[in-house]
């Protein structure tokens, strides 16, 4: 069957390799990097990535989280120890403090998904960051099949799909005008299986509720929500104990889990293996409003 | 943290080739019919997606769930029918994870399949078995070979509706074959498949007893690729240098970057370009450890034993194996702007490896048709799509080389001074 293969280099491997030299294209062009970290899988392996592009030397840029204040406990925890531990300058960028100060309004639904947009613009003004690592992958979602590894954005943060420049080879253009930026995303090419894969071949620690465990939770449109203090059981719901995790971590209050025993990575990977659903139309309530909800976020400048 | 042990021949091992392909043909062709069909036979679309699919389908009135929607995903494509840009698509088997740039295949959209074919081990061409070779056809297997994709494979799609006639299919793949043969095309490979019945996609299909290669997706998952990498020549272009400002690792240089040909060791003598300086590879390290040698495609970062003055757009090779220092540049150029044409006289940004400088276009050997080949010595300007032999100037000397022998070294894009759009492709034929 398979003849020794000499110079063998695994698609994960590969996809490493790739990472890290679009990380490194940035840090060499561009004034100000900053790296999006939610405290989410895809944004722990980038920070990862970042460590193994500029070993032995420290993350040479800060990370920025966009906070909207609807949060699992376990991820902040997470969040400021890894920051601690990588001697990390952390920008927090609050939706809570953009309501407070006027900047944005809460919706009357409560969530903070849609006016996160401009809670990041505006940090992205007040540190002038040029470029914005982002964990987004291309087989998340269809507008993100689309994107570009270097995605240009204007001076108020939008995409525009019809307007990207060709990417050709490993040739990136991150020529830009002042004001500005370009979003990168080094994770373009893997797949959700890809990120756990990475995450078991470098023993990566996550948040706890990444991993099966038992929780409180409410059935609402087919998808378990956990009972917290952003989400209260309506009339007519019950709340019961599941075993659950989550397969993303986004804004607490729309974010659902998903029925698990998976309770280690390797039971993780078969059941990612194994699955028919994608991820975000699993546990995202925000992407399922409409046909082209991605698309028209990202237009307005979102991830 | 517990640690993962997988079998090898789990579904989901995660030690697979990676395999890059292009796919190029129009709606017409069949050509997301069979995506689909890779994507659903290696059970890689997901429920959620296909319900989508199926509600707006039914919504549109189509009567069949038109799996071009999947790939389709703009608002404007979904509304007009079309394919506006690359999309990726991605799926797995047990040997290989593939990542697939799906190409639109009208005319206008060269530039897309350009894009596509840039990064690509193989191009997938789809014709129709009714139809016959098109020009797009033609078009698409020019591109592929300008491009230098190592293997092409010709679906000859909707045997079906010709009753797996081996007579409509042999004329076809001999046709093509002899096309082929005059564009010094790669390693070609002829299938008859029925897409939208999934014959000869997944398994070899009893509809063609007299067809004695592999399926579509056996091809696909055996065609040797671990060869088309070149690791003869030694070419290292230094990407970024770190340098640790930390009191635990002092006098640390290294010179980080990825391979992009040839094999570098510990020991081996080294030429830095431009500078003409010669010393030894003291170390290649890499956040896992130092490695004993590093090929395509990895990341490493290159300790030498002298200290020598280098930074990013230098390049590491071989004493005897150097690329052309070069000013002047012979290249077939694709011109990917809709707002202005390339002009003689006309100054550029010059991307090529991890060295960014000016040119100036000299000269205008000739515009080329990409359907006839037809050479036109007099074309004043290439316009949005168009191709053509250009004489380019730059600023400071380019380490390149000839775009067949070394895609990475041999490829650049221009860039529009003032808008900072990507204009072109090039793809060097000589430089001095």
């Amino acid at each position: 069957m398979s003849q020794t293969k000499p110079y063998r280099v695994s698609h994960l491997d590969a996809l490493e390799a790739e990472s890290i030299f679009v990380m490194r294209e940035v840090m060499a062009e561009f004034e100000r990097p900053v790296l999006l970290f939610s405290g989410g899988k895809d944004s722990i392996v980038m920070l990862r990535l970042a460590e193994k592009a500029f070993a032995p030397a420290r993350i040479p840029f800060p990370v920025m989280h966009v906070d909207t204040g609807h949060n699992f406990p376990e991820v902040l925890d997470y969040r400021d120890h890894r920051v601690a531990e990588l001697g990390l300058n952390l920008v927090i960028a609050s939706v809570q403090e953009a309501i407070d100060s006027g900047l944005v309004r809460e919706l009357p639904d409560g969530t903070r998904n849609r006016i996160q947009t401009p809670v990041l613009l505006a940090a992205v003004e007040k540190y002038r960051f040029d470029a914005l690592f982002g964990g987004a992958r291309r087989d998340e979602e269809k507008a993100r099949a689309k994107e570009r590894m270097f995605s240009f954005r204007d001076e108020f943060g939008q995409w525009d799909p019809k307007n990207q420049r060709p990417e050709l080879w490993a040739l990136y253009n991150g020529k830009h005008h002042p004001g500005e930026s370009i979003r990168v995303f080094p994770l373009s090419n893997w797949t959700e299986l890809d990120v756990w894969h990475y995450i078991a071949k470098e023993q990566i620690p996550l948040p706890s509720i990444y991993y099966a465990h038992d929780r409180e939770v409410v059935e609402r449109a087919g998808m378990f929500y956990a009972v917290n203090e952003f989400i209260v059981p309506r009339d007519g719901e019950t709340v019961e104990t599941r075993r659950v995790r989550y397969r993303t971590v986004g804004d607490a209050s729309q974010t659902a889990a998903v029925l698990s025993e998976a309770d280690t990575v390797e039971k993780v990977i078969d059941e990612v293996a194994a699955t028919r659903i994608t991820e975000r139309g699993a546990t995202r309530g925000d992407d399922k409003v409409s046909e082209a909800a991605m698309e028209d976020r990202k237009r307005e400048g979102y991830f | 943290m517990s640690q993962a042990v997988l079998e090898p021949e789990s579904p989901a091992a995660r030690n697979m080739d990676l395999l890059r392909f292009a796919t190029a043909g129009s709606v017409d062709d069949g050509k997301s019919t069979l995506i689909g069909r890779l994507l659903y036979d290696t059970k890689t679309i997901f429920a959620d997606q296909l319900e989508a699919v199926e509600a707006v389908s039914a919504a549109r009135g189509d009567e069949y769930t038109n799996l071009a929607l999947l790939t389709d995903g703009l608002r404007a494509e979904r509304e007009q029918g079309i394919t506006i840009d690359v999309a990726y698509r991605y799926f797995a088997t047990p040997r290989r994870k593939f990542i697939i740039a799906d190409t639109p295949g009208h005319i206008q959209y060269t530039r897309n399949m350009v894009t596509g074919a840039s990064t690509a081990d193989l191009a997938l061409i789809l014709v129709d078995a009714r139809k016959g070779l098109v020009e797009q056809s033609r078009r698409h297997a020019f591109l592929t070979s300008l491009l230098r994709v190592p293997h092409l494979v010709l679906c000859v799609n909707k045997m079906d509706l010709v009753g797996w006639d081996k007579d409509v299919y042999d004329k076809i793949a001999d046709e093509f074959t002899s096309f082929a043969a005059k564009l010094d095309a790669p390693d070609l490979t002829v299938i008859p498949i029925s897409a939208l019945n999934g014959d000869n996609i997944a398994s070899r299909s009893e509809n063609s007893p007299w067809y004695e290669g592999p399926s579509l997706l056996h091809h696909l998952e055996h065609v040797h690729i671990a060869s088309d990498r070149n690791l003869v020549d030694v070419r290292f272009p230094v990407q970024y240098v770190i340098r640790p400002q930390s009191t635990t690792v002092t006098d640390y240089r290294g010179y980080a970057g990825q391979v992009a040909s040839g094999v570098l060791k510990p020991g081996d003598d080294v030429l830095v370009l431009p500078s003409g300086m010669t010393s030894k590879i003291a170390a290649i390290d890499t956040a896992d450890g130092p490695v004993d040698e590093a090929f395509p495609p990895m990341s490493v970062t290159v300790r030498l034993a002298d200290e020598i003055d280098i930074s990013r757009g230098d390049m590491l090779c071989r004493p005897h194996n150097a690329p052309a220092v070069a000013q002047d540049i012979e290249a077939m150029i694709c011109w990917m702007d809709e707002t202005a044409p390339l002009r003689v006289g006309a100054k550029y940004t010059i991307k090529h490896t991890t060295r960014t400088a000016r040119t100036v276009v000299r000269g205008l050997q000739y515009k080329l048709d990409v359907n006839t080949l037809h050479r036109d010595e007099n074309a004043p300007e290439l316009g949005l799509n168009e191709i053509g032999r250009v004489k380019l100037r730059t600023t400071v000397p380019l380490l390149a080389d000839e775009y067949r022998r070394n895609r990475t070294t041999g490829g650049f894009i221009l860039i529009d001074e003032s808008t900072n759009r990507t204009v072109g492709a090039g793809m060097i034929i000589e430089a001095s």
